[in-house]
């Protein structure tokens, strides 16, 4: 680009940009690295895999794992409700799916919990088939699930109302069925969006701490999510610890969303060249 | 990434559709169904259990546990917090956004991936982090211990001033600019992405200068992304816990924001107290969305 710039202010705007993310983004995570970075090999594997680490990563991608796949389900059902169906309260429930991003974790957390223990009024009812929600698994999985609700939602609702009614019509003239439609021409147009909505989803359950620590009981080796040993082992003033677990789930998490953006972008391109 | 955050410019789908693309009475009353009870369910109950929890032993508990001196204390420092990290992010996002939106230059998309990095990162871990710098096992810690400093004056003042920031305020601030710091970016980039660079070259052109430019030109056109990245911040940067949990160590009266109070009091089984704080950011919340929904509203108004 050899163009002059006529728009000014490119200095200023790149440099504020850049020394606030140094500032408060790469330092930081900087710092997190180089404490990690002071142990031999040895040393961190150790950390990152002792029996009650594995335990706890285990139940968070477990629980994350679940979340994300009930926020598929329910997030493509209600985008399609929103953008397809007119019913009474329509706007209302649009403007509600946002609540999980406003509500702050912890009273979702103190809210879920108190409803799902089994004295209260929803756990009461599953404790009657001998389920337990709140202080055992299904209590993460719940608590993870409310926190990242609106991001399958948000993503693939724009996609679906700009969706061609022609291409359905298409199908519909070439003798396909409702089912056969949505699974051979709406579904893969809607994909990139599902696995965009569904990282987010996924990110952010396998960090969630607020919500989660309220209800989940935090037995180790049980009920205890990797978020909360990093916590702990804080408390403990094992601030090596501490970086080098966190070391090892940041460093997954940003694996997962670089390859899950390389995925949603190759499909992407396959659909629109 | 995060577009799910960015809802501003979603276009709705048209009420009447093609005949050949209805789906059959049935489907639609069953999907409907299945959805609205359990969305109805599943958002509704929680912001019920709130209130009911809190109003349990009547109105007059309900107002003494508000009069709380730690509570009262507790809204405060959450609005001074968000009083500090929403203007931060509010100048690093309109500033982030002209960049990027504005110009082409090498690096743009590592630009972009690194604004988005907070929200990959978990809470707890964005908390550690400036515990790992600032604590008093961190650099500033060794500072302030160093027998041989740099600017040995700034560290006598440091120690006489007696300045933390770890367990302090200014630590609970800059976790939460880290945790909120995407918001405003993130709304802006695509907005001014799409409204294009011509009535800026058209300003420009007419002799304006950049100043002039931005305030007269972009800015109008952008004020409802603004006013929504925003919102967005300022609802996170007050309802902040696991980030805030680590930095702020839970002094009573000092450090204590509004949704560590709310878990200060439920793990002591003080339920009243804690739903009363509770129900402050569940209003909070509500008023949230109502105002997120008027700017979606007053958008799609102005782009109709």
């Amino acid at each position: 680009m050899s163009r002059p710039r006529v728009i000014p202010g490119f200095g200023l705007s790149l440099g504020t940009t850049v020394v606030f993310l140094a500032l408060a983004t790469l330092l930081p995570l900087g710092a997190l690295v180089l404490k990690s970075a002071g142990l031999t090999w040895a040393e961190f594997w150790g950390y990152i895999s002792d029996s009650r680490a594995l335990a706890a990563y285990r139940v968070t991608l477990l629980a994350a794992g679940a979340a994300t796949f009930l926020n598929l389900v329910l997030g493509v059902l209600t985008a399609w409700i929103l953008v397809r169906y007119e019913f009474p309260g329509r706007r209302l429930l649009d403007a509600a799916i946002d609540l999980p991003f406003a509500l702050p974790t912890a009273v979702a957390g103190i809210a879920l919990a108190t409803l799902t223990v089994p004295a209260g009024p929803v756990g009461a009812l599953f404790a009657g088939f001998g389920i337990k929600i709140a202080y055992a698994f299904p209590g993460i999985v719940l608590a993870m699930t409310f926190t990242s609700l609106p991001f399958v939602v948000r993503t693939v609702q724009p996609v679906l109302a700009d969706l061609e009614p022609a291409l359905e019509e298409a199908a519909a003239s070439l003798g396909a069925g409702p089912f056969t439609t949505f699974r051979r021409v709406i579904l893969p147009e809607l994909r990139p969006a599902i696995i965009a909505g569904g990282t987010l989803a996924l990110v952010r359950s396998l960090g969630e701490f607020g919500a989660v620590v309220f209800i989940a009981g935090n037995l180790p080796f049980q009920t205890e999510i990797a978020a909360l040993l990093i916590y702990i082992r804080m408390d403990e003033f094992d601030y090596v610890g501490a970086a080098a677990l966190a070391t090892a789930i940041l460093a997954f998490a940003l694996t997962l969303l670089v390859a899950m953006n390389l995925w949603q972008g190759r499909l992407y391109r396959r659909l629109h060249g | 990434m995060a577009s799910a955050v960015s809802s501003l410019s979603r276009s709705s789908g048209s009420a009447v559709r093609p005949l050949a693309t209805r789906d059959a009475t049935w489907v639609r009353y069953t999907l409907t169904a299945v959805a609205l009870g359990f969305l109805a369910l599943f958002l509704l109950l929680p912001l019920v259990a709130v209130f009911a929890e809190a109003l349990r032993r009547g109105l007059g508990a309900y107002i003494t546990a508000l009069k709380d001196p730690d509570g009262l204390h507790a809204l405060k420092l959450t609005l001074i917090t968000a009083a500090l990290a929403v203007p931060a992010n509010l100048v690093f996002g309109v500033a982030a956004a002209w960049c990027i939106a504005k110009f082409t230059f090498p690096g743009k998309s590592v630009l972009i991936t690194l604004i988005d990095l907070p929200f990959a990162v978990s809470p707890v871990i964005s908390g550690l982090i400036y515990v790992l710098i600032f604590g008093a096992q961190g650099w500033y810690g060794q500072y302030l211990n160093a027998e041989a400093p740099w600017f040995p004056a700034l560290q006598a003042w440091l120690i006489e001033q007696d300045f933390k920031i770890i367990f302090a305020v200014p630590g609970i601030v800059l976790a939460t600019v880290f945790v909120t710091f995407p918001f405003v970016a993130r709304e802006l980039i695509p907005l001014m992405q799409q409204q294009g660079n011509d009535e800026e070259y058209a300003a420009i052109t007419l002799g304006a200068n950049g100043w002039q430019t931005f305030w007269n030109v972009t800015l109008p056109n952008i004020k409802w992304g603004l006013f929504y990245g925003v919102i967005l911040c300022n609802a996170r940067a007050m309802g902040e816990f696991g980030a805030v949990s680590v930095v702020s160590g839970h002094i009573r009266g000092e450090t204590n924001t509004l949704p560590l109070h709310v878990e200060i009091l439920y793990n002591e089984y003080q339920f009243v107290g804690a739903f009363a704080a509770a129900s402050v950011l569940a209003l909070l919340a509500l008023v949230t969305l109502v105002l997120k929904s008027l700017v979606e509203w007053a958008h799609a108004r102005r782009t109709a």
